[in-house]
């Protein structure tokens, strides 16, 4: 248009189109922008959740196909029943896969984030030299695959593999332990150190709840759910450390030179100003681990497949092992709807207390 | 300046104190190395011995110092060589067998599926995404507060919740198993949108009213002026997208694990183990971990700062 040569030009512009003319243009372009995304959000994110929702409800086996009048039964709510109320063999398993991933989120989560925090803090120190180096040291596992770094650590852990070799050498006495294949509860093995077994305690430790004994209950993590706690922790700390410390560069320095002059030391700065400081980085930092920890899936499928005895049976392989090597596609979709509470509660759990500031 | 005045104060001045303070660097030094040791050893050893012949890595997995003869077979007049013929200590006779036999396994399938996955969905990420984000960034139209909280509501459903209804989807549009099955699944994500809407509400607005008073379209807008300026967000973007979906193994487990011509490198790699029955071939699985990592090592060190700083970014806004 030519009248975009004088200063008034905009007004013109404006009176040529008016503005609900100029309203509905913009919203068909914002309706344009979004449609590729969002129908694909909606396709393959939104109704397969809405669908898992109410396959949860039927005895379909994921193989028969849907068109046939046949293909499946509504059971209403039986699949969860099965799962978390009536005794037996799905109750077992499920409540085994709920013990095994609360024990490796409650090692994990911890662990990670206080390794990150530290690994962070002394990185950031002013004397250190060669920053770029240790930063790339502990971020690479992080971009590498998860079956990867199974595979890796499954071959540094074998029997006879590099980690047993090194212990044989440094300890003459050195009896190999099976790393991966080892379904000893680490609690119970310490427990065993002080004389505690479960013949020894009593009958109250065959009292089954839900299915599962007592004494089982407290078992902790087996030796070699242990094992991919650890890998899991060191493939995750890097990226947690650079977030760190991407937050601890943003504390202004004059909040520490105030404080020396105060007369603080070291650990009263750690303690009374870097740490309430990160408090938001942690929530952030908790809340990524934790959704990250309960969906424990890649390194269990490769290491392990849920063994030994169900020691590293986690809810997500649970969902996989029921849907896709038991056929029975209801109640996977069960199973993934209560893993899918379970996370969204933590979530929002943790929005309470950060309040407004994070989104994720 | 604050240490000198901080000398200077006689409650800082105890023996104690002074040597928790000369004491503490080197903790910390001890600390950072003993971990950065760790966190790099195993994939030394990798490499070390991905070089070797079976037996060899059963004897002697310390061995790191290649030596000559360089390329030695592992098998002589149809046995198979002795360790102790190809290593010594800490030092080995490469050999390159077990990156022939992982190559003869269809690895190179699998890779190139890999880069046809990785490149096609971060293409299909950086438009989808940032036309995603700039639209909730920028244009008002009738649900598009609602439209965010939705696409901020996916990405609280956890991928392992997804495995099941996704094949139920996938089955009935008759897309498993396909190569678009994978691809436009995953063509756009929550967080990226995310990402590419924060960054586009930090650019300055009056950039975009100057160039529309010259009566520029929101198209021309988008592409001409506002895209270049997000350049940095599109190479975190583009990064994340690409270091996922190299490595995604669960996606491709659900939607392409029932055709082998489909896999890419963490199916084929995840699969050899059941591959070679009891004995489990170690030299193939350490030459394919290598050659899975060493294109996302190479693309790591190059574009290093992005990946840091993506990570820092995406921590410091979520």
């Amino acid at each position: 248009m030519a009248q975009t040569l004088t200063p008034s030009s905009a007004v013109a512009h404006g009176s040529f189109m008016t503005q609900a003319d100029r309203r509905r243009q913009e919203a068909l372009t914002g309706y344009a922008f979004m449609a590729p995304a969002f129908i694909i959000l909606l396709v393959f994110l939104i109704i397969p959740l809405l669908a898992a929702a109410y396959f949860s409800t039927t005895d379909w086996n994921g193989v028969t196909p849907l068109t046939r009048p046949d293909a499946y039964q509504s059971l209403g709510v039986r699949n969860y029943e099965r799962l978390l109320f009536e005794e037996g063999i799905r109750q077992e398993r499920f409540y085994t896969s709920l013990k095994n991933t609360i024990y490796y989120v409650l090692g994990v989560v911890p662990l990670q984030t206080v390794l990150a925090l530290l690994l962070a803090v002394v990185v950031n120190q002013r004397w250190l030299k060669a920053k770029g180096f240790f930063r790339t040291a502990f971020y690479f596992p992080s971009i590498t695959s998860s079956v990867v770094i199974s595979l890796i650590f499954m071959w540094l852990f074998t029997s006879n593999g590099l980690i047993n070799q090194g212990l044989g050498a440094i300890f003459p006495n050195y009896q190999n332990v099976t790393w991966l294949n080892d379904a000893n509860g680490v609690i119970h093995n310490l427990l065993r150190l002080f004389g505690i077994t479960r013949a020894a305690v009593g009958d109250w430790a065959s009292v089954e709840i839900a299915s599962i004994r007592l004494w089982d209950w407290i078992s902790g993590p087996s030796v070699t759910m242990l094992m991919i706690m650890l890998l899991a922790t060191w493939t995750t700390i890097g990226t947690m450390m650079v977030i760190y410390l991407a937050a601890l560069q943003n504390i202004p320095r004059h909040v520490y030179e105030a404080a020396t002059v105060d007369g603080a030391n070291a650990w009263q700065i750690f303690r009374r100003i870097t740490v309430p400081l990160l408090r938001p980085t942690t929530f952030f930092i908790i809340t990524i681990g934790l959704i990250g920890a309960f969906q424990v899936f890649d390194q269990i499928f490769v290491i392990s497949n849920g063994g030994p005895n169900d020691t590293t049976l986690t809810i997500a392989y649970l969902v996989y092992a029921s849907g896709f090597t038991d056929q029975r596609m209801g109640q996977a979709a069960a199973t993934a709807i209560v893993l899918f509470v379970i996370i969204f509660t933590f979530t929002l759990l943790q929005r309470r207390f950060v309040g407004d500031r994070a989104v994720t | 300046m604050a240490t000198l005045a901080l000398d200077t104060q006689p409650p800082e001045q105890s023996p104690v104190a002074r040597f928790v303070r000369r004491a503490l660097p080197i903790v910390g030094a001890i600390f950072l190395i003993t971990f950065a040791l760790i966190q790099i050893l195993p994939f030394v050893y990798t490499l070390a011995n991905s070089f070797k012949c079976l037996p060899v890595i059963g004897a002697n997995p310390q061995a790191v110092i290649p030596v000559p003869p360089f390329g030695v077979p592992c098998m002589v007049d149809g046995s198979a060589v002795s360790a102790s013929q190809q290593s010594s200590g800490i030092t080995f006779n490469p050999s390159v067998e077990g990156y022939q036999e992982i190559l003869n396994l269809n690895l190179p399938r699998w890779a190139l599926n890999t880069v046809i996955y990785a490149v096609t969905i971060m293409l299909l990420r950086l438009a989808f995404d940032s036309l995603a984000g700039y639209a909730l960034a920028r244009l008002k139209f009738p649900g598009n507060r609602l439209m965010f909280l939705m696409v901020l509501g996916t990405l609280m459903i956890p991928a392992v919740v997804l495995l099941i209804p996704r094949f139920i989807i996938l089955k009935q549009l008759g897309m498993l198993n396909t190569y678009q099955g994978l691809i436009i699944t995953l063509a756009a994500d929550g967080f990226g949108i995310f990402l590419m809407k924060q960054f586009f509400e930090s650019i300055p607005e009056e950039i975009e009213e100057a160039a529309m008073v010259d009566g520029a379209s929101r198209f021309t807008l988008f592409f001409r002026i506002v895209l270049p300026m997000a350049t940095p967000a599109l190479t975190a973007l583009a990064i994340f997208s690409f270091q996922g979906q190299w490595n995604n193994f669960l996606d491709a487990l659900v939607i392409i694990g029932g055709n082998q011509s489909l896999w890419n490198l963490p199916m084929g790699l995840a699969f050899l183990r059941g591959a070679g029955g009891e004995t489990l071939r170690w030299h193939q699985f350490l030459a394919g971990s290598v050659l899975t990592t060493v294109p996302l090592a190479v693309i790591f060190f190059v574009f290093q700062r992005y990946f840091v700083e993506g990570t820092a970014y995406s921590g410091l806004k979520g």
